[in-house]
């Protein structure tokens, strides 16, 4: 589904990134676990075609989707409209199904600044999932959350996987999250940030995606 | 202490305006000369009558359309160049010395150069205020181009949205308040330019009016037109800009 080669990315005059290779293959959830400040963000950005100037390449499906750490919505267009403007196609009805899903059925029509920012966050993982991507890019989507609603936009966003399944790569400081929402975990560490070699081997989903799923209890 | 925005402001600003007037009042008892500097009153009938012969609207309107036109070729092409300077730095590094140039130029010397090259005409009339206004606004979309979010950029960029949506509904409601702020600055000074440029070259228009009262040492007639479009003006400012301005900062939930 979507394939990365980074050879290199260097930002002013140092390098951040070097030989990052992964694949992610649809149903297939791969978190990239790391500190904070090791590139994991300008990663994700490679990805998404945003920051194009590094050596290497990517190849992505045409048909793709991010959650950003910050909500990243139209502040001038209400809730609604914000799905409706972005994603292709997408009809009124079809972007207020969209929002009752995540449980805002009834702040549709509310402009982003009259949102908490668990709704905000809410509002944009409805976007991204809305969208029906082939590939779905997660950075942080987590943060700064109190840990009720973290625990529940955790929930939600599994829901959503298992609905759509889309390939899923998911950038997180947090081991917890990594293991819970993860059938895949790699590691960035080091300056120039590279992929560690000592990857944790697929961990279960939370939908069995195939009968070799083993339990990673030590 | 009064707060709040009660009668208080709303009160001041009345007895302002009546002070202002008294002033005049005062000024002209004092002149004795209604050649100089005529009563209030004295301008009523003159206006009816100008109003009713039909030269003052005529002059008023010719005046309107000039400064319509001048307003949105400056702001179309300064908030073209603007943006294109603000959003990209190798555009603003060739044309910055540009702006430099023609916002220190001043508004006479482009004026009489318009007309000499171009002749006493419509087009270098309307011209000559354009170059004159675009390079403020250019300023200040400039500035708006600046100060667009990344991330709104990133995201639009990643759900593909048409390059039409992306105007629409990314671009210019981020630089919708700089806009406004172009506009009423525009506005205020673009009417002042149209009339020197009438007064200077134009057959009809309030700018040509005050040439000929000029002229003919007619204070009191000045006065009425002057004040007139003054008029017009502050009446475009609350029917037109005013709530156009209300209307861009729904969203702020202010």
């Amino acid at each position: 589904m979507i394939r990365v080669e980074v050879e290199s990315k260097v930002q002013g005059s140092k390098e951040i990134l070097r030989d990052v290779r992964f694949q992610v293959d649809q149903g297939e959830v791969l978190a990239i676990l790391g500190p904070s400040g090791i590139g994991k963000s300008t990663l994700l950005r490679i990805c998404a075609g945003i920051d194009r100037r590094f050596q290497g390449r990517v190849e992505r499906p045409e048909r793709l989707a991010m959650v950003f750490q910050e909500p990243v919505l139209l502040p001038w267009r209400s809730a609604v409209d914000n799905l409706t403007l972005t994603v292709k196609g997408l009809t009124r009805e079809a972007a207020l199904a969209a929002l009752a899903r995540v449980g805002l059925a009834d702040r549709a029509e509310a402009y982003p600044r009259q949102l908490s920012l668990g709704q905000q966050r809410r509002v944009a993982l409805a976007r991204a999932f809305r969208a029906q991507p082939d590939v779905l890019l997660l950075d942080e989507p987590f943060a700064s959350l109190d840990r009720a609603s973290a625990e529940d936009m955790i929930a939600l966003t599994e829901a959503l996987i298992a609905e759509t399944r889309p390939a899923i790569l998911f950038v997180t400081h947090s081991e917890a999250e990594a293991a819970r929402l993860a059938t895949r975990i790699i590691r960035l560490s080091g300056q120039p940030a590279t992929l560690d070699s000592t990857s944790v081997p697929p961990v279960p989903p939370g939908a069995p995606p195939s009968p070799t799923a083993m339990e990673t209890a030590p | 202490m009064k707060t709040g925005r009660g009668l208080y402001p709303a009160a001041i600003k009345v007895l302002s305006v009546v002070g202002l007037l008294v002033a005049w009042v005062v000024g002209a008892a004092l002149t004795r000369d209604p050649m100089l500097l005529p009563q209030p009153w004295v301008l009523f009938p003159l206006f009816k009558a100008e109003l009713l012969s039909g030269v003052l609207p005529v002059n008023l309107w010719a005046t309107l359309v000039r400064v319509v036109w001048a307003f949105v070729l400056a702001m179309g092409v300064g908030g073209i160049l603007g943006y294109a300077m603000g959003r990209w730095e190798k555009v603003n590094r060739w044309l910055d010395p540009w702006l430099v140039v023609f916002l220190n130029l001043p508004a006479l010397v482009l004026i009489v150069l318009c007309y000499l090259w171009i002749g006493l005409n419509e087009t270098a009339a309307v011209l000559a205020v354009t170059l004159n206004k675009v390079p403020s606004v250019a300023t200040v979309i400039r500035e708006g181009a600046r100060a667009r979010d990344p991330d709104l950029e990133a995201m639009a960029q990643v759900f593909r949205m048409s390059a039409f949506r992306r105007i629409r509904h990314v671009v210019l409601p981020q630089l919708a308040p700089f806009i406004v702020a172009a506009a009423r600055s525009g506005m205020a000074v673009i009417w002042k330019i149209v009339l020197v440029v009438e007064f200077l070259g134009r057959s009809n228009g309030v700018g040509f009016q005050i040439h000929l009262y000029f002229q003919q040492f007619d204070v009191a007639m000045v006065l009425v037109y002057a004040l007139s479009f003054v008029a017009v003006m502050l009446a475009v400012e609350w029917a037109v800009l005013q709530p156009f301005e209300r209307r861009v900062r729904v969203w702020r939930g202010t």
